[in-house]
């Protein structure tokens, strides 16, 4: 038997200083290390004119540090409320709905300033998520693999739309450089917007304890009190904020926001309040990885990161459905 | 005391709950019964707002769930259903510790720790606090969200089936601890309960429901009749002394 006096120790709730581990400071400082080193990594030499250094090589370390915790972060919020550890903006049609986004504006208004862009994308995003999560729960699926599959198909319908008003106008350039997500052209004056993932974050840090709830589903969080349908709307309006301004800034990120929330969930659990500095700083390890290795694999030359992304990706998501099958997690 | 008041419910076209009159009295413990498809636990998820009713209207402790706000419900009733098929990656007392987001909003005092400690205790988990939800039994896992909902401390506690999927060792333990919860916190309980021998064992009352009606309700040795069970389950049913009380056997 415990004593009262022994148990009121054992907290169930991280405090600051659970939070600030020695294992989440070393995360932290290898993610530093790593943004150091993708500082100093390029092509052009910084000894003949040291303000390329502020012009494009911090931006594009600060843009590639923001897009990895928003794609990580969103990924794991719509895990949460989907209850399905397969999903994330490309495997649910968000980031296609924010493609097709930008090219309706591209339609519409001649030549659109990057705010308007990023406004089209942000609507579309949240009517795509919406609608991708008012289809999951009046079908009520039971089977975790068939969720990703819709939202596949899902994408895949949006993006014929896409290819098919791009050819149709004559946009199919725009749309191309678009599906293949790169920091290529990042540099000052065209990524500062990306600060906006920061308000995301400090509103998904807010609403941490509820979306928990949400993963353990619409019942439990009501009979806590939660106003579970008010959660869905404000969650779904925090991922399109994210997943809009990345695919308008950056392009398409395939596989990040699945892979980060499922590897911190295997070792942390899913108390998103404790778990989200470390999926932030995840996701920013994460895409400086692939981003380093984009830039050097065939130097001088540079391979956009969607696509190391996605090869890892998929071989991580592979890993996980093997290991869900083996614990009979996925039915 | 639940009061539910001419509650109509229809889904589809041919699923028609109600109308239903019933009180259910405050403390104890009550077992609703009947046939698959009777509406026992879409009366009780409407009477826990996790479905809306179509007509009439439902009061717990005097509260209309219909237009009471939900997070003010939270602190009066709480309802348990079937286990869910997604198993979140949370740790017993994690899970235990969001039973107080009424109160606290996730932002834990060391009263709630009390609380939630006490709970834990209470339901033998205390050895299996900081392990995680999918590395449990079905049976543990059950125990932990008990707990969750016990930390809640509403007076109104609704179980949609506890024992589903438990064996007989589980169930009765499961049966006990939920008898020490009506007893030693006095905690009003309601559930549904499959097993007519378990409800009369354990309840202080059953109402038994049929083709969404209610068919009858009383003391369990009012309902623990051959005639009435016979006539709600459409089988022949008898009641017999067992050496713990009545039995219906079939």
């Amino acid at each position: 038997m415990h004593t009262p006096l022994n148990r009121a120790e054992t907290m169930s709730q991280p405090s600051f200083s659970t939070i600030w581990t020695k294992s989440f400071l070393f995360a932290t400082l290898v993610v530093l290390l790593l943004a150091v080193l993708s500082l100093f990594t390029g092509v052009y030499d910084l000894r003949a004119d040291f303000d390329m250094f502020w012009i494009t090589r911090v931006p594009r370390t600060v843009a590639l540090m923001l897009t990895g915790a928003a794609m990580a972060m969103s990924g794991l919020v719509m895990q949460l409320i989907t209850q399905n550890r397969l999903v994330e903006p490309t495997t649910t049609g968000t980031l296609e709905w924010a493609g097709l986004g930008l090219l309706t504006v591209y339609l519409l208004v001649p030549a659109p300033t990057l705010v308007m862009r990023m406004t089209g994308a942000i609507v579309f995003s949240f009517v795509g998520t919406m609608v991708f999560f008012w289809f999951l729960r009046s079908v009520k699926l039971r089977s975790s693999l068939i969720v990703p599959i819709i939202g596949l198909m899902l994408g895949a319908v949006i993006s014929a739309v896409s290819t098919f008003l791009g050819l149709f106008f004559r946009m199919s350039q725009t749309l191309e450089g678009w599906f293949v997500g790169s920091f290529a052209s990042v540099q000052v004056g065209r990524y500062e917007y990306l600060w906006l993932i920061l308000i995301a974050t400090v509103l998904i840090f807010l609403l941490a304890n509820r979306l928990t709830l949400a993963g353990l589903g619409e019942d439990v969080a009501t009979s806590l009190g939660v106003n579970y349908n008010q959660l869905m709307m404000m969650a779904t309006g925090l991922i399109a904020l994210s997943v809009g301004v990345v695919a308008t800034v950056i392009g398409n990120l395939p596989f990040l926001g699945l892979i980060v929330p499922n590897l911190v969930s295997m070792f942390r659990g899913d108390d998103l309040r404790s778990n989200l500095p470390w999926v932030c700083v995840m996701g920013m390890g994460a895409i400086l990885v692939c981003d380093l290795i984009s830039r050097t694999i065939i130097a001088p030359f540079e391979l956009p990161v969607s696509l190391i992304l996605g090869t890892v990706g998929a071989f991580v998501f592979i890993g996980i459905l093997l290991k869900q099958r083996k614990r009979g997690g996925v039915r | 005391m639940i009061q539910l008041e001419q509650v109509k419910k229809s889904y589809a076209d041919h699923v028609h709950i109600g109308p239903i009159d019933l009180d259910i009295p405050k403390a104890g413990f009550t077992s609703l019964i009947g046939p698959n498809g009777a509406g026992k636990s879409t009366t009780l998820m409407m009477i826990g707002r996790l479905l809306h009713l179509d007509e009439g209207q439902i009061q717990v402790a005097g509260m209309d769930v219909s237009s009471t706000k939900s997070k003010d419900l939270a602190k009066i009733i709480t309802i348990l259903r079937q286990e869910n098929h997604f198993v979140t990656r949370l740790t017993v007392r994690q899970l235990a510790g969001f039973g107080r987001f009424p109160y606290s909003k996730g932002r834990l005092t060391k009263e709630d720790e009390a609380i939630i400690s006490k709970y834990i205790d209470f339901l033998d988990l205390t050895h299996l606090e900081h392990r995680y939800l999918d590395e449990l039994s079905g049976g543990q896992r059950q125990r932990a969200y008990v707990a969750m909902v016990l930390c809640q401390e509403t007076e109104y506690v609704l179980l949609d089936e506890p024992l589903n999927n438990l064996d007989i060792a589980r169930s009765v333990q499961m049966m006990e601890y939920l008898r020490h919860v009506a007893d030693e916190f006095g905690r009003t309980i309601v559930t549904v309960l499959h097993d007519i021998n378990f409800a009369a064992k354990y309840s202080d009352r059953i109402c038994a429901m049929k083709d969404g009606q209610i068919a009858a309700f009383g003391t369990v040795d009012e309902i623990m009749n051959g005639d009435i069970l016979s006539n709600i389950f459409e089988t022949k049913l008898e009641v017999i002394q067992g050496p713990y009380g009545p039995i219906a056997v079939y």
